[in-house]
């Protein structure tokens, strides 16, 4: 596939994901098919039908027409191009696909995007307010709650989440209720210190 | 993962009716889809049952009615559900994630399939999987696996802690099928693997769990759930115990028990619930009651410390119970 081919369908400039991609990038309107788990035997797609799904995501309406196979991580990523939200495990094992829900942290990767319909939809785009981070972004930054950065995503939408639960009261506490995001680089010390500093800000 | 209709029906009849052969209900998806992407489970339907008014955690004078769809995190936050009935509460914090216990709904709990590595293999055999085609885990990786209610068909381990803190307070679960209702006690829901163990339970064709009643008891507000596993968090159990117990004064009125990671179904103790009866509660009670707790193990060549496990498991369930009375 020639990356050239791409020219005019996305934003103007370079992105690593427009390289990376080549021609993977899929306007909304686009049915999206069963993509994403390479090992996937897709059937026949013309056989599935497909389902429309309007949601909110970071508070923009969008309408996606979806196969019922396809998750909302998929979508998120691959339909909606909002990539920070990662693939880790794509087995509800790992916490990188962390995502809100109407308000609530679930994970990307076990959410058949078609369930969502009518729902809100966070991802980590949709934290920050204009050029101001928020504050559980702001504390990872400054307690260096990050090493490689593959989980960080998904730690600070579970983190936020947390938060948001009224369940962050002790280091105890934000440890148990973290233990769904994990972090190989290990940076377990810092991101419970980010979460420390975060949550009396956000209060 | 294979293609298969989808509908997303509005009434509780509507989705009984759309429940043919190939169906499969889906409520958080936790367990299913995981499932499907392994190719262990290929329904040619998907009913997502989240629209249904299957909701509602209500306490009046029969007991504890939750619905099926509602999710383990908000039953777990619940404050009846804290005060009269911790051991459920700590069965839900104590299982998965964060993350998992805001999808997870409490009928998908009770339905979810064993951690068995080979059972979420399809390279492998699996008796459960697919009948007939052996148990690899007999002479395989077995540390993790059922030494209680085992077969040489199967030795899977049932996963849920909440079935577990359920059955010991005699739970009843709702079902639904295009003909009618029934009410079955959680205790005879499960079927023991035997020769058959692609049966997990009594639910027929295109049933439907509704919900379930949790009876008011004299010991539920006195229970405790303590689960033993690898991590300290977001782990299966190697072993767990659910002890409620009815007290007179430091006296053992009556006391309730099941345990979990250990059987291919939740398992009740009726041995040690009766050697506990009217007893005072020492540590030497303790340790003569839990003596039987494991009898009728199978241990395989890697799960034999689960009989000792098990019974250290009690034994601190109790004495946390007896020192919080």
């Amino acid at each position: 596939m020639n990356p050239n081919d791409d020219a005019g369908h996305g934003p103007p400039g370079v992105s690593r994901r427009g390289v990376l991609g080549g021609g993977a990038a899929v306007a909304v309107a686009v049915p999206l098919l069963a993509t994403g788990a390479e090992a996937t035997p897709v059937a026949d797609p013309a056989s599935a039908d497909l389902v429309t799904v309007k949601v909110k995501v970071n508070g923009k309406p969008v309408s996606v027409q979806v196969d019922p196979r396809v998750t909302l991580l998929d979508t998120l990523r691959e339909g909606l191009e909002l990539t920070g939200t990662k693939k880790g495990c794509d087995r509800g094992q790992c916490g990188a696909c962390t995502v809100h829900v109407d308000g609530r942290r679930v994970l990307s990767c076990l959410t058949l995007a078609a369930t969502v319909n009518e729902r809100e939809i966070t991802t980590i785009e949709g934290l920050a307010r204009g050029d101001r981070l928020h504050p559980m972004q702001q504390a990872f930054i400054e307690r260096d709650g990050l090493q490689c950065g593959f989980c960080t995503p998904g730690q600070i939408m579970s983190a936020v989440g947390m938060v948001h639960e009224g369940h962050a009261n002790s280091d105890d506490e934000i440890r148990e209720r973290m233990s769904g995001n994990i972090c190989r680089c290990s940076c377990y010390p810092f991101i419970v210190e980010a979460i420390r500093d975060a949550q009396k800000v956000m209060r | 993962m294979r293609a298969y209709t989808f509908t997303q029906p509005r009434s509780v009849r509507e989705a009984l009716a759309h429940a043919d052969a190939g169906a499969a209900f889906l409520a958080g998806g936790t367990t299913l889809v995981d499932l499907m992407k392994l190719d262990v489970m290929a329904p040619t339907r998907v009913v997502d049952i989240n629209r249904l008014p299957l909701r509602g955690i209500k306490l009046d004078r029969d007991g504890l009615h939750i619905g099926a769809l509602e999710r383990m995190s908000d039953v777990a936050a619940d404050r009846n559900v804290r005060r009269d009935y911790p051991m459920i509460a700590q069965a839900l914090e104590l299982s998965a994630s964060a993350q998992l216990r805001n999808m997870a709904s409490i009928g998908g709990n009770l339905l979810q399939r064993t951690r068995c590595g080979y059972f979420r293999d399809v390279t492998t055999g699996c008796n459960k999987r697919e009948p007939g085609s052996g148990c690899p885990a007999m002479t395989g990786f077995n540390r993790t696996h059922a030494i209680l209610g085992t077969s040489d068909a199967c030795v899977a381990t049932h996963p849920s802690d909440l079935a577990v803190a359920l059955v010991a307070l005699g739970t009843d679960v709702h079902l639904a099928t295009a003909q009618g209702t029934r009410t079955v006690p959680l205790d005879t829901f499960y079927a023991l693997p035997g020769s058959t163990p692609h049966v997990e339970n009594v639910l027929r064709p295109g049933e439907l769990v509704t919900g379930i009643t949790v009876p008011r008891s004299m010991w539920a507000p006195h229970s405790v759930y303590l689960k033993i596993r690898d991590r300290q968090s977001y782990e299966f159990a190697l072993a767990s115990a659910a002890v409620a117990v009815e007290w007179r004064g430091r006296t053992i009125n009556q006391a309730r028990i099941a345990v979990g990671g250990v059987g291919t179904t939740p398992w009740r103790l009726p041995v040690v619930e009766r050697a506990l009866a009217g007893q005072l509660a020492t540590a030497d009670t303790f340790e003569a009651a839990v003596r039987t707790a494991a009898d009728g193990a199978r241990p395989l060549a890697h799960n034999a410390f689960k009989s000792a496990l098990l019974r250290r498991t009690l034994v601190r369930a109790f004495t946390v119970l007896a020192q919080s009375r």
